[in-house]
């Protein structure tokens, strides 16, 4: 009867769960053991390294921004050069809140930073997100440059070229001061603020919303054909990765105490897509490992030769585009799908 | 009166500086709407091209127009090399991947001229029969000045013959309409590529050349300009030069009006109407809606 039927529709049901793409998908969200590495690695580095915690903190803050970018672009494919306005906007936000004796508590500064980016992010993307390619690409950058010219001009709240010095940063908590000299607050307060966004993202990029993103990326005719609400969609990762951005910018500004223009410049908007791309996109942790691989080089090469540096940075790029697609990431797991492959052939 | 003199003034300084402009973003034009390539690099073609130039007459004492014809073919050459080795993989990628490598060919240029030549600026010594000021009856304004605008008007003139009249410029317009049409009907289209690659990084070096005077001539010229050569390009329509030509004279005109008027942050607006022009069309000025 209809039980028998049932039973066997669940039968058939579960045995489909069985299958091994069925599985893979199932599984695809779950913790894997090497996921507790990267914060591991961040407590050994605090205890291990407790000259070097400025070091780290501007370690930590570049993962963030990088993570930030890899919403927009690895996820949902919008190739961006501008996503420094975020980054400045956030940490304008903190600058001048706290230069001039509005807010100084850090963790609703950073809330009120995010909030002010993804203010930016909503307006612009709601307008930029209607173009592709070189246009979409255009319109970024000169979003940003307007910002912070916008910055410039506002000599007297922002203190133009110059920045906005010496920021009080209240206690977190109330309790852990900001000492310049010995990071260690900036130090956990940063790792703290990027664990809680870390696990926001990652439960975002793997929910059906961060699903649809990849569609999107991958095939944007079909979204289109099923019916997916693309325009939205994008604006609304636009809109988040903007906020992320935002509260790695007020992240900033409040571990260093000061805010410039170099918040927002075309530098650092393409540092962090090199940072990205190094790594690997579109995955999460390439922002770590590109954050790691490449502030570690440019630490220690740049200072001492800076134009060595800047030589061999150009070439590694031109190398990572013509042959790692993909970066440091993408070429471990094709190395490592290689390796297992050529284990299983004998 | 005065009015109508320092009017004239920014009118030819600005129609001057934009001239420049279009001479270097004309190649950019074509050549990413001929191959969808967002070569970010194309600066770096200029700034070798305006070293070789500028190094030629101040080193090896030769004059200003062989300085060019050498600059131009030096820097065809070298492009046409990257363009076979480091440009063709790219052309299927992603935007991505084109961006990573060109911002990385810009680099190794800033780095290796920094290496080879010195971090600080060239000065280009003008020929001295450009070097006065010329009476137009009206005004008086710099030789110079003029020349550029002369030179940029017969540059256009001659592109656009090139592009209307040619067989090689029916093949481009051919090529940029359809591809795959175009190889069918068998036009060679990677020798195409390669040719408009090679002339436009050639007028890219003239441009860098001719500008040197105003525009100076260090390491960071190709990212320090970056953001005029692709509004210019974005603004003007891909593939389209007399686009190129009217949006560079506009952005020459509107930065060296505002620069005058307004030298503090004046280039908002330059962002600003970009930004509206190109909501208003995507595709730009004179650029075709479908590509």
């Amino acid at each position: 009867m209809s039980d028998a039927a049932s039973s066997a529709a669940r039968d058939a049901f579960a045995a489909r769960l069985e299958h091994p793409a069925a599985r893979a998908l199932i599984r695809r969200h779950r913790l894997r053991w090497w996921e507790v590495l990267p914060w591991a690695a961040a407590i050994v580095f605090y205890l291990a390294f407790p000259d070097y915690l400025g070091f780290g903190t501007e370690l930590l803050i570049t993962i963030l921004f990088a993570l930030s970018l890899d919403l927009a672009l690895g996820y949902a494919g919008i190739v961006t050069l501008g996503q420094a306005a975020f980054f400045g906007t956030g940490a304008y936000t903190v600058g001048l809140l706290a230069f001039h004796g509005i807010w100084t508590e850090p963790i609703s500064g950073l809330l009120v930073a995010a909030l002010a980016a993804a203010v930016v992010g909503l307006l612009s993307g709601l307008v930029l997100l209607r173009t592709s390619g070189l246009t979409l690409l255009m319109l970024t950058i000169c979003t940003m440059a307007l910002l912070e010219q916008a910055a410039n001009m506002a000599h007297d709240y922002t203190g133009g070229f110059d920045g906005l010095p010496s920021l009080p940063i209240a206690p977190v908590f109330r309790v852990f001061e900001f000492n310049p000299l010995y990071p260690n607050t900036q130090y956990l307060y940063s790792l703290g603020v990027v664990l809680v966004c870390f696990l926001f993202l990652r439960t975002l990029v793997y929910s059906p919303f961060g699903q649809s993103l990849t569609g999107i990326r991958e095939n944007l005719l079909r979204m289109h054909a099923v019916g997916s609400p693309v325009r939205r969609r994008l604006v609304i990762c636009y809109t988040i990765s903007a906020a992320i951005a935002g509260v790695a910018g007020g992240l900033w500004a409040q571990t260093n105490a000061y805010v410039n223009l170099s918040v927002l410049g075309l530098d650092r908007a393409a540092t962090v897509l090199i940072v990205l791309i190094l790594g690997g996109y579109g995955r999460l942790y390439g922002a770590f490992i590109g954050a790691v691989v490449y502030l570690a080089l440019e630490h220690f090469l740049a200072r001492i030769y800076p134009t060595a540096w800047q030589l061999g940075l150009g070439v590694f790029l031109v190398l990572i585009a013509l042959f790692a697609r993909n970066g440091i990431l993408g070429l471990g797991e094709r190395l490592w799908r290689g390796y297992r492959a050529r284990r299983a052939k004998p | 009166m005065d009015f109508a003199v320092d009017l004239a003034g920014i009118i030819l300084g600005g129609v001057s500086a934009g001239t420049v402009l279009f001479i270097v973003a004309v190649g950019l034009s074509v050549t990413m709407g001929l191959m969808g390539f967002v070569n970010l690099a194309h600066g770096a073609f200029a700034m070798f091209g305006g070293y070789v130039i500028v190094l030629a007459m101040n080193r090896a004492d030769i004059n200003f127009g062989a300085a060019l014809a050498i600059g131009f073919f030096a820097t065809a050459a070298v492009s046409t090399v990257l363009e076979r080795v480091l440009y063709r993989p790219l052309y299927r990628a992603g935007e991505l991947d084109q961006v990573l490598m060109t911002i990385g060919i810009i680099f190794i240029v800033i780095a290796a001229t920094t290496i080879a030549i010195g971090p600080g600026s060239q000065t280009l010594q003008l020929p001295p029969a450009l070097d006065g000021q010329l009476n137009l009856g009206f005004v008086q304004y710099r030789t110079y000045s003029i020349f550029l605008i002369v030179v940029g008007v017969l540059i256009v003139l001659g592109i656009w013959l090139a592009f209307e009249r040619t067989r090689i410029g029916a093949q481009i317009r051919a090529t940029v309409d359809n591809r795959r049409m175009a190889e069918s009907l068998g036009i060679n289209v990677d020798r195409l590529f390669t040719i408009t690659f090679a002339f436009g990084s050639g007028m890219a070096a003239i441009g860098g050349g001719l500008g040197a005077e105003f525009l100076g001539l260090d390491p960071q010229y190709s990212l320090k300009y970056l953001v005029y050569f692709l509004i210019a390009v974005s603004v003007g329509g891909l593939g389209s030069v007399t686009g190129v030509y009217c949006a560079s004279l506009l952005l020459g005109l509107l930065d060296f009006a505002l620069k005058l008027y307004v030298p503090k942050g004046g280039t908002i607006f330059i962002y600003a109407l970009t930004i509206l022009l190109l909501l208003w069309r995507p595709q730009g000025l004179f650029g075709r809606r479908d590509t």
